[in-house]
């Protein structure tokens, strides 16, 4: 887990907040958010509903003004135009001119990222083939599915190659399929190097492609740090019958819970090792508990505990 | 403040009126009308009054009155046009979501504002520019009657049709887009009512309800302008007519001065400015 100081952040990270607080009215939506996301990674910003997710995505974007605290985008201060040229967003709430064809939304978004003029046709060619949408370019937006339009909303926020992909619940409308084309697209935004900031509530989908997460609720950070780390837990434990005695060669003394086993602070490589020590010693092994959490528990215990 | 988004997000307004289907509405509507009416203009110097054709003088008058009354209709045409168009122009936007992909690119709100209030402005001022130019004509070669200042009633109501356009604009930066064409539409109306009332306290000489009308005129300077452009429409001989001095809204005893003129363009600059102030410090 990480945690930042307070004072002016510098510029090494692609985002990074400091004290982020934002007030509606007497509602405090974000309360004092310190976060860090480095160049290259995809970084999962997890929360329950009304958690402030969106909120702090508005704030990055320049989409709503910070109450307080400070924060930087690609090393610009928050709202500056520059950043925005380098940044691709597909909001939660995704609608697009719906009179307008979609090679043509993407156009005018061409347009307003200031790519050259030249390049439009080749780069809205290669967004529509690359979010599935490849000989649908010529229809009109509104004659597309809700799930066609979120795939649009992933084609506009990935003109122009931007350096940070910033998505906001980006499968909410998709099915099996498109959320595994998604899931492919993530990898290859990491692949290419791009920073991605994936704002969902759907843990699976984070625990498959994010190297690093934040868990926020109510306008906090619960936990923050490498998923890996966030979902280690106490080490492995065995399910094991007459094993003999609470020392075990080579391991020292054991944790019993009923017919659990553990060893406190042993790290989860070390279990076969110590399932060989159990049988070597006498004990019949039944099951084995790597003791890693899955994110949905992990994520749980965290809201539970705040 | 750059001028290639401003350019951008207008050309966007503009294609939308094409797309939507409202320039081939509009323009087939006026069509019929300018058609029928240049019709009706024609048959003004066929008519009979006690037996006789009408004097060329007499028809000239009879068809500077119609004249007033459809650019009242125009006027009035343009006026409701302008609410309805920047109603959802922005507000729409930011009820829909549309704006949120749009305003997180490189764009400042005042772009954004700018851009729309051009792609509206621009194919107001020529659908005015066009409609009034083929009845001023029409009317011309039906009758003979050529308005004193054509150009210049052109103007009074394309600069009415701004005013509506740019306080319906500002009003949409926090009213939802039902609320500011309704509120738009309702001071368009209430402000030719007072100019009417204050008229009328001119012409009997009541200091108080003729402040209404030159109060209303400064407020939101609609009414101002159209009676700017019935001056310039109507014969000079109305302008001093007793006829006139009962507060129809059909007639104007003065017309533009400079510093009227001045202070409508400021309006709209003003309230333009609000609009874009308003805009950059709300919440999307």
């Amino acid at each position: 887990m990480t945690s930042a100081g307070a004072g002016e952040p510098p510029g090494g990270q692609a985002v990074l907040t400091r004290g982020l607080t934002k007030r509606y009215g007497r509602r405090l939506a974000l309360d004092g958010l310190d976060l860090e996301v480095g160049h290259g990674e995809v970084f999962g910003f997890l929360g329950p509903n009304g958690a402030g997710k969106t909120t702090f995505v508005k704030l990055l974007l320049g989409l709503a003004r910070p109450s307080s605290g400070t924060g930087r985008l690609l090393g610009r201060p928050l709202g500056d135009r520059s950043a925005r040229t380098r940044v691709g967003y597909l909001p939660e709430l995704f609608r697009y001119q719906g009179w307008l064809r979609a090679r043509e939304v993407l156009t005018f978004h061409c347009r307003l990222a200031g790519l050259p003029e030249e390049g439009f046709r080749d780069e809205v060619t290669r967004s529509l083939e690359l979010v599935g949408l490849a000989g649908r370019g010529e229809d009109l937006v509104a004659t597309f599915s809700k799930g066609m339009q979120q795939r649009l909303g992933l084609a506009v926020a990935l003109l122009g190659s931007p350096r940070l992909v910033v998505l906001d619940e980006p499968t909410s409308a998709l099915d099996p399929v498109g959320r595994h084309d998604v899931r492919e697209l993530i990898r290859r935004l990491r692949q290419e190097g791009v920073t991605v900031f994936l704002n969902s509530h759907l843990l699976s989908e984070v625990e498959l492609v994010c190297d690093r997460v934040a868990v926020v609720d109510r306008g906090r950070v619960l936990a923050q740090g490498a998923l890996a780390d966030l979902l280690s837990g106490e080490g492995p434990r065995v399910l094991c019958r007459d094993l003999p005695g609470d020392v075990l060669p080579g391991f020292g003394a054991l944790r019993r819970d009923g017919e659990w086993v553990s060893v406190p602070g042993l790290d989860s490589s070390r279990t076969p090792e110590l399932v060989a020590a159990i049988v070597g010693a006498g004990g019949r092994v039944y099951q084995v508990d790597e003791g890693r959490a899955s994110l949905e528990e992990r994520f749980l215990q965290l809201l539970e505990r705040a | 403040m750059s001028w290639r988004p401003l350019e951008v997000i207008a050309g966007l307004t503009a294609r939308e009126l094409l797309r939507r289907r409202l320039v081939h509405a509009l323009l087939l509507l006026t069509a019929l009308v300018l058609a029928l009416t240049g019709w009706g203009f024609s048959r003004i110097p066929h008519l009979h009054l006690g037996g006789e054709l009408l004097t060329p003088q007499l028809a000239r008058l009879a068809a500077a009155q119609l004249l007033l009354l459809v650019m009242f209709m125009f006027s009035f045409v343009v006026g409701l046009t302008a609410a309805f168009l920047a109603a959802p122009a922005v507000a729409g936007e930011l009820e829909s979501g549309v704006a949120l992909a749009v305003l997180a690119r490189p764009i400042s709100r005042a772009e954004f504002l700018l851009g729309r209030w051009l792609g509206l402005a621009l194919p107001l001022l020529a659908y005015v520019a066009l409609s009034a130019s083929v009845e001023f004509w029409l009317v011309a070669v039906g009758t003979g009657y050529a308005p004193p200042d054509p150009v210049g009633a052109e103007a009074a109501l394309a600069g009415q049709g701004l005013v509506l356009l740019t306080l319906t604009l500002a009003l949409s930066t926090r009213l939802s887009a039902m609320t500011s064409g309704v509120v738009a539409v309702v001071v368009f109306g209430a402000m030719w009512v007072a100019g009417v009332a204050g008229a009328f306290g001119s012409a009997f000489h009541n200091t108080a309800i003729s402040a209404v009308g030159t109060v209303t005129h400064l407020l939101v300077p609609s009414d101002g302008l159209w009676r700017v452009a019935v001056y310039e429409i109507q014969p000079k001989l109305f302008a001093s007519a007793s006829l006139s001095r009962v507060g129809s809204p059909f007639s104007a005893t003065s017309g533009a001065t400079p510093a009227y003129l001045a202070f409508a363009a400021a309006w709209v600059i003003l309230v333009l400015a609000a609009a874009v102030l308003s805009l950059d410090r709300r919440e999307v």
